[in-house]
């Protein structure tokens, strides 16, 4: 019961800071938040090392909803997966929450910051260690919730009140085929709990249901219902379009939330469901081929960015990418092994660049987000520096640092997936050279060369205080070597202790390839890495005239991508501008004209109709005597022909 | 008579419940002082409140029977009686009603200046004549109530309203009216048929003949129809809506309206089962319309109050949807759904009084940076505006989910197209807070500028409070309100006696109509 405490905590600090911060608490949220996060971090080593024992909690806390046979509960359940997102969600909260005491320090909405903070870690605590799908569903609603408070933190700029809605509203579209995926679980399983639905995955085999008069496989429509969530949640093609935007938000938001927490939450999702997915292959499929997709895809567009968020956000999407192609292929723990080391390589270029943004912004830089007008840095800030490359290093796959071991794993497991799989290896080869270009582009146009600010700004321009660069050192720790719970058993046998410890939960991955096929998969991607390092390192080091020259000669492509596909104007034009314009010029019209005019037309007709009826009552005794007699005709002539 | 369960408690509870609101307004009538007036108000209103609460402490929630029932001859020569009782269906309507109505005099101390008296009148009346219907199990006295709930309202509307308050007014007397007279014909004939008793209970033993159903559906339907409103009937909602002062709004909102869905569940379904499964089609067409329908149009609003009154439509669309899925889900979802609509309209209206004594304007245009100016409305604001988008944690998942779910069971074509409604109330909600909340403040609006606005008192936050409380509560533990229903429900959905699939069902419309001509 205890474990109950590792989400309610931060919910505590949430209720205290919300309610009394304004008045009491102001800049002292953090004596609140802090400590109730890191509480939550011991709690979670502790159920850790209750699963590494062997224990498996799943106890329900109370009924939550009942309606005839449809019954729900509110209780949690902590496995080999839970336990392991528990840890990476608590630890990188906890540096994220420190740092944040730095970066948000004097913002005149201090307290606002550490309640919805706190909210967001409550809520993905919740989404990880529910044990039954609503309860997921409810974590899953929440994390969106702060996520939108959170992009609009600083709510009075329209850009960023904008991209709160967007992503909550895009993200609504996803979930709305995971509530209904959640439903028709419901009506197959007779329940919603993780174990029995779970149990009883292997009934689904060969069933169909009736969809609009098409018979389609049962399987493989829950399962890409649920997908639909993870691809909002997760940010992947064709509903990637809010993550980009979202970096409105204060980057400490950007590292915790839109990096290593709760754009995984798709990925933990769908890992979660793997017994449902595994009786799926187009499903299994899907996964795989949108993740493959997405990850080249957002990779040729970080190529060009100059925003140095956006670059790494659109890096966030690649990555994720990797981690669906590995679900896809089979290779669950994979996806949740590259999951555990993303998570830090990537909050640390976020905090990174949060380091670089802060310290700019104190130099009154006006436009301290572009890498355009960056530039020397590293003679200013030599631990920002040094974390940066760290990061660098590990995400483009150098070995032997995190990202290396993950990704080789991503890769050598999508190679042994058949055809299929071969070509998303590819995809996934030419992602890793793209990232490795991209990433250095970035640390050159960031932190080489020669200041290209404003005047007067370089001297001004100071590494950050130590509550910053503290929680950067420990990430960076965690980029170096938090790989090395997973080393493949080509180098040490049985060292692939990650994968070993969630096969309870995820099953081992299918496949095996010879010795030197494994050899040279991973030579390919220590090649591309060096090689995208190398282009860049000449294109923005050496000949720096080179970037604007490729720029010109391919000018579509690049404008292509600089615009980002122009997905963002496609749907713009094709959906929100005709709800839009439908709402008022044709809805609100109908409303307004045909049936209002119906209703206030009938008044009106039985007005005409009264107007021209009272004609008749002249008050002539002759016309009456007429018409009477008129009448008196007719009814003869009836009596004397018809009858 | 084994199907009652008489009043066990020491007093007449429902019959004082529905009459200590009359008492108050006829007391009211020999006050003078205003402050008196609005105190003396207030306190009937709690003591109403107060009164009512044993029921929902001393309900039997096992079974389906009519509990704390009263039953006095009234009119012998008719079969007319004085016949009061509740079940798990309208008790939560009661609660609802009564706990209103306190809300609605606090949110009007400050708001009514002209005609105190009168405006506290029409409300206390406006209360007995709604907690009536909820307890009538009697045709005449149903009646009585339903139609003497329209006199308050009509003058609520017409006296303390807006600027086309008389528009309004009419549109909606005339409106609902019409609807009524239809359904005085339905019952006249239940009246003849029934064998000359207006017992609502013995009138729902019988087996009516389907071609009368088909008839007497559509006289309800009439009724109802325009009373939830549905799809295309709703026009007058907006209007009234807009024009009624907060507690007009409130009550129109919260309670008014459910009165519809009400009729549906209390007569239509229990008494025409035949003709329910026939209409069950175009009514859950009607009811997808109403949420795809009713939400576009608020995309396309520029009044704050007339936005949420459109979400109105969109809202009770789901309700319909759910009461006419006809499993347990839908219609336990459905009655929620009407507790929810509510509670959370009931606050979205009491929440704008409070801003328009401010700033006098209803033009979202004329809002933004509010966020800045009265956070503490905003934070509320916010927890309205996700409650009714859906979000877990609070009452509108729990009902929205629910209906889904039943209509989803039903058919998976409804539940598919219901929920599309989800996406589109995100849009519009979101949309408008950010327009009301965000961004740069006017600057006249600054609290240096003109018009300070100056952040929600401690009256008001009283006054919102209990419906932030309940939105959780009901979000969190919906179980508490939902196991009053499940008796009730269980014992509707087994009287229907729904044989063939539900399929089916939605095609007997066609060959009934051919039959029938």
């Amino acid at each position: 019961m205890k474990y109950a405490l590792i989400p309610l905590l931060p919910f505590i600090a949430f209720v205290l800071n919300i309610v009394f911060g304004r008045n009491y608490i102001k800049d002292r949220a953090h004596w609140i938040a802090v400590p109730a996060v890191f509480g939550s971090f011991v709690l979670a080593v502790s159920a850790f090392t209750d699963v590494l024992s062997g224990n498996v909690i799943n106890i329900n806390l109370y009924s939550w909803i009942t309606s005839g046979d449809f019954h729900v509960t509110v209780g949690f359940l902590i496995d080999q997966l839970s336990a392991i997102m528990l840890i990476v969600v608590t630890s990188i909260s906890t540096l994220i929450f420190i740092y944040s005491i730095g970066y948000m320090h004097g913002d005149g909405g201090y307290y606002r910051f550490f309640a919805y903070l706190s909210l967001f870690v409550f809520s993905m605590l919740v989404l990880v260690m529910a044990n039954n799908f609503l309860l997921m569903y409810f974590g899953w609603e929440a994390v969106g919730l702060c996520s939108y408070f959170l992009i609009g933190f600083w709510f009075h700029k329209k850009s960023a009140a904008d991209a709160g809605k967007k992503a909550f509203i895009v993200n609504r579209f996803g979930d709305f085929g995971f509530g209904l995926g959640v439903i028709l679980i419901f009506l197959t399983f007779g329940s919603l709990d993780y174990m029995q639905v779970f149990g009883q995955a292997g009934s689904l085999l060969g069933q169909t249901i009736d969809l609009f008069g098409y018979d389609v496989d049962l399987a493989t429509l829950i399962c890409l219902l649920l997908f639909c969530g993870a691809v909002g949640k997760s940010a992947q093609i064709p509903l990637h379009v809010w993550l980009p935007d979202a970096m409105e938000g204060p980057t400490p938001v950007s590292a915790l939330i839109h990096a290593a927490t709760m754009v995984t939450a798709g990925v933990f999702m769908v890992a979660r469901c793997n017994p449902l997915f595994n009786m799926s292959e187009i499903a299994m499929n899907t996964v795989a081929i949108v993740g493959g997709v997405t990850a080249i895809f957002a990779a040729t567009i970080a190529l060009v960015q100059n925003d140095i968020k956006r670059v790494i956000a659109y890096s966030t999407v690649s990555q994720l990418g990797y981690m669906f192609l590995a679900l896809g292929v089979g290779a669950y723990s994979a996806g949740i092994f590259h999951l555990y080391t993303h998570a830090y390589f990537k909050a640390l270029l976020f905090l990174g660049s949060g380091s670089v943004i802060h310290a700019l912004h104190h130099a009154k830089h006006d436009d301290e987000q572009n890498m355009q007008k960056m530039g020397g840095l590293r003679k200013h800030m030599p631990l920002t520096y040094r974390v940066f490359i760290i990061a660098t290093l590990s995400i483009t796959g150098i070995p032997f640092l995190a990202g290396f071991f993950s990704k080789d794993e991503i890769l050598w497991r999508a190679f042994l997936g058949g055809e299929l799989g071969r070509f998303l290896w590819l995809l996934g080869t030419i992602a890793a050279l793209l990232t490795a270009f991209y990433s250095w582009r970035l640390i050159y146009l960031t932190f080489h060369g020669s200041y290209r600010g404003g005047e007067g700004q370089e001297q001004h321009i100071h590494e950050s205080p130590k509550v910053i660069t503290v929680p950067l050192m420990f990430l960076a720790f965690g980029a170096i070597f938090a790989g090395y719970v997973g080393i493949p058993p080509l180098f040490v046998e049985h060292g692939d202790k990650i994968g070993e410890f969630l096969a309870p939960v995820l099953g081992h991955p299918e496949g095996h390839g010879t010795h030197v096929q494994e050899f040279f998969v991973m030579g390919a991607s220590i090649f591309v890495a060096l090689a995208g390092w190398i282009v860049a390192y000449t294109m923005y080091l050496k000949k720096t005239d080179l970037p604007q020259k490729i720029g010109s000669l391919f000018k579509p492509i690049h404008t292509l991508l600089f615009n980002k596909y122009y997905i963002d104007e496609l749907y713009s034009r094709s959906i929100v501008q005709p709800v839009l314009k439908a709402s008022d010029k044709i809805i609100l019209a109908f409303d307004t004209y045909v049936i209002e005019g119906i209703v206030n037309g009938l008044p009106n007709l039985i007005g005409l109709f009264s107007r021209k009826f009272r004609t008749v009552q002249t008050g002539f005794l002759a016309n009456y005597g007429l018409v009477m007699a008129f009448g008196v005709l007719c009814i003869i002539g009836y009596m004397i022909f018809v009858r | 008579m084994e199907d009652i369960i008489y009043n066990q408690l020491s007093y007449p509870i429902l019959t004082w419940s529905v009459f200590l609101p009359l008492i108050g307004a006829l007391v009211l009538l020999f006050m003078r002082n205003a402050h008196v007036v609005r105190w003396t108000a207030l306190l009937f209103t709690i003591a109403t409140f107060i009164v009512s609460l044993p029921l929902l402490n001393n309900f039997d929630k096992s079974t389906h029977k009519m509990q704390f029932v009263e039953i006095h001859e009234w009119i012998p020569t008719w079969d007319i009686k004085y016949f009061v009782g509740i079940d798990g269906i309208s008790i939560l309507f009661l609660f609802l009603t009564t706990l209103l109505s306190i809300l609605c005099v606090l949110v009007s101390w400050k708001a009514i200046e002209t005609k105190t008296k009168e405006f506290y009148m029409a409300i206390l009346t406006m209360e007995a004549g709604m907690l009536g219907v909820f307890v009538s199990l009697d045709f005449f006295l149903f009646y009585i109530f339903w139609e003497a709930m329209l006199i308050p309202m009509f003058i609520l509307i017409g006296v303390w309203g807006g600027q086309n308050r008389v528009y309004a007014s009419i549109k909606f007397f005339l409106y609902t009216l019409v609807g009524s007279v239809l359904m005085l014909v339905g019952i006249i004939v239940l009246y003849f048929y029934g064998g000359r008793t207006l017992d609502i209970l013995a009138l729902s033993e019988i087996q009516y003949p389907v071609k009368m159903q088909f008839w007497l559906f559509l006289a309800f339907f009439a009724a109802f129809a325009v009373k939830v409103p549905m799809f295309p009937v709703h026009t007058w909602l907006p209007d009234a809506h807009t024009e009624a002062p907060t507690a007009g709004s409130v009550i129109l909102a919260g309670v008014l309206i459910k009165m519809g869905a009400y009729g549906f569940l209390r007569f239509s379904i229990p008494m025409l089962p035949d003709a329910t499964l026939i209409f069950v089609k175009p009514i859950l067409i009607l009811s997808i319309i109403a949420i795809v329908y009713g939400a576009l149009v608020c995309f396309a609003q520029k009044d704050f109050k007339r936005l949420i009154a459109y979400s109105s439509v969109s809202h009770m669309g789901f309700v319909t949807l759910g009461l006419f899925a006809l499993n347990t889900q839908g219609v336990e979802g459905g009655i929620l759904q009407m507790l929810n609509h509510g509670i959370i309209t009931g606050a979205m209206f009491l929440m704008i009084g409070i801003i328009y004594e401010r700033t006098h304007t209803r033009v979202i245009a004329d809002y933004g940076g509010f966020a800045k100016l009265v956070p503490l409305y905003a934070g509320f604001f916010i927890i309205l505006t996700f409650a009714s988008i859906g979000l877990p944690g609070t009452n509108g998942f729990i009902g929205e989910f629910l209906i889904i779910f039943g209509a989803f069971k039903a058919r998976m074509i409804w539940g598919v197209l219901a929920a599309t409604g989800i996406i589109l109330g995100a849009g519009y909600m979101l949309w408008l807070y950010q327009r009301i909340f965000f961004q740069d403040a006017r600057t006249d609006y600054e609290a240096t500028g003109a018009h300070p606005v100056s952040d929600i008192n401690v009256r008001e936050v009283i006054t919102i409070l209990p419906l932030i409380v309940f939105i959780f509560w009901i979000g969190v533990h919906p179980d508490t309100f939902l196991s009053y229903m499940h008796s009730s429900v269980e014992n509707l959905i087994k009287n229907l006696n729904m044989t063939t699939s539900y399929a089916e069902y939605e095609n007997m419309l066609v060959k009934n109509i051919m039959e029938l001509f």
